[in-house]
């Protein structure tokens, strides 16, 4: 032990490694919200990832986060798919809001086959975008997700509910939305920087 | 004309083979009257042992005391034959049977297939994945590839000229002609076809009779070959039994996959899909256990098949032991391929789009998946359908929420602040559903925006409609 190397040598023969992440390329999947793109690391959803979207109670504004994304794949004609979703989309709103729905399919599944049927179509590498409402996911089951988005380079949303937001999710990137006193959105946890503190306010209107 | 051969020479032990998993376990296939029994095919592993075709079956249990022994069964043979001839039906139009092996007019299929040694690898290929073995040649004549492919695996002659030339050394006990015909020419000194084609014609005909001078002709391609061209059935039907009985349905898998490898071969061959067959397990009694598999469009992809049927199959629970599976597809619409683009950004193991769809359908129900489309019906609970072909054009921009509840129910909490409305919707009378409701976009306490409605001229007593989500 004790010869002396010089650290650059050491460097350069690419023994040690430095602990920075890799560089950040930017996100081609913009949010469609200026705010939330400014405050990602890579300026849009994290591509090939899971995005947990937690939320106080159903029908905050949940869907306006995700539509403009969804308009925008549709439009290109990608797949979208909606694992059990809590209500009916409801086509007209939907429509107004410039998703083709002849590109969203809705899957019903039971409690038990909602990771399941979000994994395959995560997989299956032919959806865009898979939104899931999973009423029972743990870790494990979420990291299956993770994995699976970014094997078949899909976007996954995961929406649950806000108290889950004190365990620890493998999800690339984690929103809390408040509802009071208008839509804000916290962001809990994103891949490949500090989560800003704040909330950034949503101009989520109902029209 | 070029013919290509494709010789079976284990037809009916492949087809006994293919009913299950790959093993090393000894195999007979056993034919003759109960009293003389003989052995008519025996597997690898059988043969290392000493067993041969022909065999008389005590000698046989004598070299070998542990043995698999199934009946040799005709017309189990010849079904594989046919299955043989519509999977050959894809890579030609002209396709004919002859004994064990099944010749397809290749000359024009080449521009297609690409050049013979592609198309034979082709060839070689699917009989690989379908489990037969084979033996292939290619020559002017079917007659001469059917003896070529006998003599020499892989034999091809392009031409009329160099076809007498690869004929000539051909032995005459295997040169396919009648066994006694054969034999007297042998014994006459005549060991080779070359020879035989070298004998004056007249002397021939007047000792053996017009019949061996026609086959020396279509063998040697002077005389055409009558030959009956095959046609596909059109319906499938293939049946697989087994010797012991199956309890589980895990065992099923494997003959599964054979039999809808065997449909998709049968369909690529009359380039048709399939969008419904039924699976039928057979019972020692009783009637068999049906189950239909059916897709939302006709397919015919070997791997799409076997997942939708295996995805049916998993769910089911035998209540005895099966003897015996049979596949029938009788509705063969045409099947039109999924266009993909040439600049796809998928992944290249992506799953097409349908054979997801297939496999969630196949584990979740059959109404599982549903596409909801926008109808010309003004009243909330029918603007939207799940059945195919309305069109309609989008409405005015009224606020319509983006969650809607399938039936209506009270807004409970505090009450909420109205921020748009009423609309008023009020129709309906067509079919006697009316409905009279002024609709409004309140905030409630939680901070979720909701579209509810009341009655008429009150504001009050709020019905949840859906979410502004």
């Amino acid at each position: 032990m004790g010869q002396v190397v010089a650290l650059d040598s050491l460097l350069h023969a690419r023994q040690v490694w430095r602990g920075r992440a890799a560089p950040l390329l930017d996100s081609s999947q913009p949010t469609g919200w200026p705010a939330l793109d400014a405050a990602l690391p890579s300026g849009g959803w994290p591509e090939h990832a899971m995005t947990e979207i937690l939320l106080p109670v159903d029908g905050v504004g949940e869907l306006q986060l995700v539509l403009p994304t969804l308009a925008r794949l549709t439009r290109e004609s990608r797949s979208v798919m909606l694992i059990a979703p809590p209500y009916l989309p409801y086509v007209p709103g939907w429509e107004a809001r410039g998703v083709v729905m002849a590109r969203v399919d809705i899957v019903q599944a039971g409690e038990r086959d909602v990771l399941w049927a979000a994994e395959q179509c995560l997989r299956s590498g032919s959806c865009a975008a898979v939104l899931a409402w999973p009423v029972h996911a743990d870790d494990r089951a979420l990291r299956r997700l993770q994995v699976a988005a970014d094997t078949g380079k899909a976007l996954a949303f995961v929406f649950r509910d806000q108290r889950h937001a004190v365990q620890a999710s493998p999800a690339a990137l984690r929103l809390e939305l408040e509802s009071e006193p208008s839509l804000q959105v916290r962001i809990r946890k994103c891949r490949g920087g500090q989560p800003p503190t704040g909330l950034l306010p949503l101009a989520a209107g109902w029209s | 004309m070029l013919w290509a051969c494709v010789l079976l020479p284990q037809l009916a032990l492949d087809g006994v083979l293919r009913r299950q998993p790959p093993t090393d376990a000894p195999l007979v296939l056993v034919s003759g009257p109960a009293q003389a029994r003989v052995v008519h095919a025996a597997n690898r592993s059988a043969r290392a042992a000493g067993l041969y075709r022909g065999q008389r079956l005590a000698a046989a249990q004598a070299l070998l005391s542990q043995f698999a022994m199934v009946e040799y069964d005709p017309e189990d043979e010849a079904r594989w034959h046919r299955l043989l001839a519509a999977w050959a039906y894809r890579y030609s139009g002209e396709v004919g049977l002859l004994a064990h092996a099944v010749v397809l007019e290749v000359s024009r299929s080449l521009n297609l297939f690409g050049p013979w040694p592609r198309f034979e690898s082709l060839l070689r290929d699917d009989l690989k994945e379908l489990g037969f073995r084979h033996r292939i040649a290619l020559a002017p004549t079917p007659h001469a590839a059917h003896v070529l492919t006998g003599v020499h695996d892989g034999m091809a002659v392009m031409t009329p000229d160099t076809l007498r030339r690869a004929l000539s050394p051909i032995p005459m006990a295997r040169a396919r002609l009648p066994g006694e015909v054969a034999q007297a020419l042998s014994s006459m000194g005549i060991r080779t076809l070359g020879q035989l084609f070298a004998l004056p014609r007249a002397g021939l005909q007047r000792r053996f009779g017009s019949d061996l001078v026609a086959q020396l002709d279509r063998l040697s391609g002077d005389e055409p070959s009558p030959m009956e061209n095959y046609r596909p059935p059109d319906t499938f039907e293939q049946r697989m039994e087994w010797t012991h009985e199956i309890e589980h349905v895990e065992a099923l898998v494997f003959p599964l996959r054979r039999l809808t490898g065997d449909l998709s071969a049968y369909l690529a061959g009359r380039d048709g899909g399939v969008q419904r067959f039924e699976l039928e397990l057979e019972h020692r009694s009783g009637a068999p256990t049906r189950v239909t598999v059916g897709m939302l469009s006709a397919g015919r992809d070997a791997a799409l098949l076997f997942e939708c049927a295996r995805g049916r199959m998993e769910r089911l629970e035998l209540s005895q032991p099966v003897v015996a599976m049979r596949l029938v597809a009788r509705d063969l619409p045409p099947f039109v391929p999924a266009g993909r683009d040439l600049f796809d950004t998928r992944p290249t193991h992506a799953v097409p789009l349908e054979q997801l769809r297939e496999r969630l359908r196949a584990r979740l129900g059959e109404a599982s998946i549903q596409h909801l489309r926008r109808t010309v019906d003004p009243r909330p609970e029918f603007a939207q359908t799940t059945i195919a072909g309305v069109g309609a054009t989008p409405m005015a921009s009224l606020p319509r929420p983006t969650w809607l509840l399938e039936h209506p129910r009270p807004l409970r909490g505090p009450p909420p602040t109205v921020l748009a409305g009423p609309e008023r919707i009020e129709t309906g009378w067509w079919d006697g559903g009316d409905l009279r409701r002024d609709y409004y976009v309140v905030r409630t306490a939680q901070g979720q925006c909701a579209w509810v409605f009341c009655a008429p001229g009150e504001q009050g007593a709020w019905m949840l409609h859906g979410w502004f989500a």
